[in-house]
């Protein structure tokens, strides 16, 4: 039963939740005694005020991209991936080894290249948890925890007794080589006669993420694959009776979202880093959860949280530099979203449909 | 190795299993009423946090307890409000919750104390001393026995006698009272229970309490006596372990308790020796590491005996459909 209209489902609701979420954040920041507005101020110019601030905003946003759309992919069939931090740890491995040990002419090929390999190594993560969802019933949320601690152990073990240059103490792979540097926004920018700032780390990656975010709209909604994705996700029973294999969708659908989750650390150590260190991901798995829940597991509604969410790791390095405010806010403010968008959705959406409910009746 | 180091890896084991007992029995009184509950983590920082900082500003231990278990319980509430109430997704309540206390800590702190998301070291009676049991002096000398009651029983701090104390309460209150019978029938069939005249609502709210409390002693542990003050992320995913202890012991006390001390014993290894030499062969730290949540893959993936959760676990109650 539809007691809301489409458009209060789908941009009412989510508006309510974030101003919710903000007006938490600001009485957070009042509790630790600075000035909310002020800290918008700073956030904004920060983030938005210079093409400077716009590439580091573009850049997180690009992983938030990956990251979400590999979650809203799991939500459509019904499947819930924690496990995009492992996904996109072991995707950066799939990166390095491809941009360390073949020597390739140039960096379109080599992203290519990456990016299959990215895929793959994420999508191979995700595999065993959904198989073992899929055949034996263990809980995917679980298994996907699990893996999350694996890989952080294995590529702490890769990087610190296998890649590491002979006489680096750093645990971190050597520099990539030149020939797989990804153009910047600067350097994509200034044959337009656009100067974009050189030193921001925003890459060709982000177009592959607008790329990404289409394939997912056409995968979800205009194949046949989609639609058995999105049956099982409404009900199995219905889907299992319409001849669509339960341990087919849960397998493709982990696939996919894993191997989208590995796709970020293209982003993240080719474009930006061009070496893999440890802890690459920078909890970037899990901001997918926040961004896929806002977007509504719709790829335009990730594309939009994703920039937001960029917006907010962007403002809150700046408010870690300028004010007394730590970093952290941002993971309070990723909770509170998390919360309201998530959690407590029915809290927002109980009240607004008793009062479309009255107002269609008088 | 000799006698000695062993008693001092089992040591070591008995104090880190404590925190993954306390909060894998929290998670036991929760999911067996049908919440799950992956904000065991989330609970534990909250008060590590509040205990440590109540403790250094006031100077004693027990007003630490207390705060950081009513910050653990207020989590404990908005999971429920979250998950009961207003029948949402406990997992992605769960989620939300390890980010806000994760944020939270630190933010607090950092106001508080301004030494970048930690409290002042814990001096004192800030902190749980050990405790000796009696005859531990007099018998020390004794061969063999002497050394197991001083070393491994005797000597550690209160919480940790209460940990190993809530098991055997928490198979009593479980499998031999009439609340316990219901929080069971309540994660099974919560219709039934709900028949009968029960309110399920009110079971899961007490069961979540519950957890709460629980999660907070763990994290009070942590903080006030494992180590001397709150540091950011100090819990380390040990709320996760915990969650895999409970699997690992298909939700079941003794199990739990066999399951956190082979995980403690892990953490214990790993943390003595970096890499562990057999022969030609090296095992690498962090296999140890990762060891807990390979088990519980394995466990999960029903290779050594299925196991099943909670019938109505992750489920919202809906009464009259």
């Amino acid at each position: 039963m539809d007691v809301m209209p489409k458009w209060a489902e789908v941009i009412l609701v989510p508006l309510i939740s974030l101003v919710l979420a903000a007006i938490l954040s600001a009485v957070v920041i009042l509790g630790i005694g600075e000035d909310p507005i002020a800290a918008v101020e700073i956030m904004v110019n920060g983030a938005l005020g210079s093409t400077y601030g716009w590439g580091y905003t573009l850049y997180y946003a690009t992983n938030f991209i990956f990251t979400g759309l590999a979650v809203a992919v799991a939500f459509h069939a019904r499947m819930f991936n924690i496990g995009g931090e492992g996904q996109g740890m072991l995707g950066g491995l799939g990166v390095a080894l491809v941009c360390l040990y073949v020597p390739w002419p140039h960096w379109t090929i080599a992203l290519v290249a990456a990016c299959a390999g990215a895929a793959l190594f994420g999508a191979a993560w995700a595999a065993i948890p959904a198989y073992l969802q899929a055949k034996r019933g263990s809980h995917i949320v679980i298994t996907t925890i699990m893996f999350n601690f694996i890989a952080a152990a294995v590529l702490n073990y890769v990087l610190v007794n296998l890649m590491r240059p002979a006489g680096s103490m750093d645990p971190a792979t050597e520099r990539f080589p030149a020939a797989v540097h990804l153009p910047t926004l600067h350097e994509l920018l200034l044959p337009l006669g656009i100067n974009f700032s050189k030193s921001a780390p925003a890459n060709v990656t982000l177009l592959v993420a607008v790329l990404a975010c289409v394939a997912v709209w056409a995968l979800i909604w205009r194949t046949r694959l989609g639609f058995g994705l999105r049956a099982y996700g409404h009900s199995e029973t219905g889907a299992l009776y319409a001849g669509i294999s339960p341990v087919r969708i849960i397998m493709i659908s982990m696939l996919i979202s894993g191997g989208l989750a590995g796709l970020m650390a293209v982003n993240s150590t080719m474009g930006e880093a061009e070496r893999l260190v440890l802890n690459a991901t920078e909890g970037a798995g899990f901001i997918g959860i926040a961004v896929a829940l806002m977007g509504r597991s719709h790829p335009f509604g990730v594309f939009l949280a994703a920039i937001l969410f960029g917006f907010l790791y962007q403002g809150g390095a700046e408010l870690a530099l300028w004010t007394k405010i730590p970093r952290e806010l941002i993971v309070v403010i990723q909770a509170l979203v998390i919360l309201f968008t998530g959690a407590l959705d029915n809290m927002v959406r109980m009240p607004l449909e008793r009062l479309f409910l009255r107002m269609r009746k008088g | 190795m000799d006698f000695l180091t062993i008693i001092q890896v089992l040591d070591s084991t008995i104090r880190l299993s404590t925190p993954l007992l306390l909060a894998c029995l929290a998670g036991l009184f929760s999911e067996r009423a049908g919440i799950f509950d992956i904000g065991l983590e989330g609970k534990m920082l909250a008060a590590a946090f509040f205990s440590a900082a109540i403790a250094a500003v006031t100077g004693s231990v027990w007003l630490g307890l207390l705060a950081g278990t009513v910050a653990s319980l207020v989590l404990s509430g908005l999971h429920g409000l979250a998950s009961i109430t207003f029948r949402g997704n406990q997992l992605i309540s769960g989620v939300a919750i390890n980010f806000l206390a994760a944020g939270m800590t630190v933010l607090v702190a950092q106001d508080w104390f301004q030494q970048g998301g930690r409290t002042p070291s814990l001096i004192g009676g800030g902190r749980f001393s050990p405790l000796t049991l009696p005859f531990a002096e007099a018998l020390r000398d004794v061969p063999l026995l002497g050394p197991i009651y001083y070393e491994l029983i005797s000597g550690h701090s209160i919480l940790v006698y209460v940990a190993f104390l809530c098991v055997p309460a928490t198979w009593w209150v479980l499998y031999r009272t009439r609340f316990g019978l219901r929080l069971r029938a309540v994660g099974e069939n919560p219709a039934a229970v709900d028949t009968a005249g029960v309110s399920v609502v009110g079971m899961r709210y007490a069961a979540v309490a519950i957890c709460g409390l629980l999660c907070g002693i763990a994290g009070a542990y942590l903080a006030t006596a494992l180590q001397a003050g709150f540091v950011k992320d100090m819990t380390a995913g040990r709320g996760y372990i915990a969650l895999a202890a409970l699997i690992f012991a298909k939700w079941r006390p003794w199990q739990s308790m066999g399951a956190c001390l082979l995980f403690g014993l892990l953490q214990a290894v790993a943390l003595r020796y970096q890499n562990i030499q057999l022969g030609d062969f090296v095992i690498p730290v962090q296999v140890m590491d990762a060891l807990p949540y390979i088990l519980t893959v394995v466990i999960l993936a029903g290779f050594v005996g299925k196991a099943i959760p909670p019938r109505a676990g992750g489920e919202p109650y809906v009464k009259e459909r």
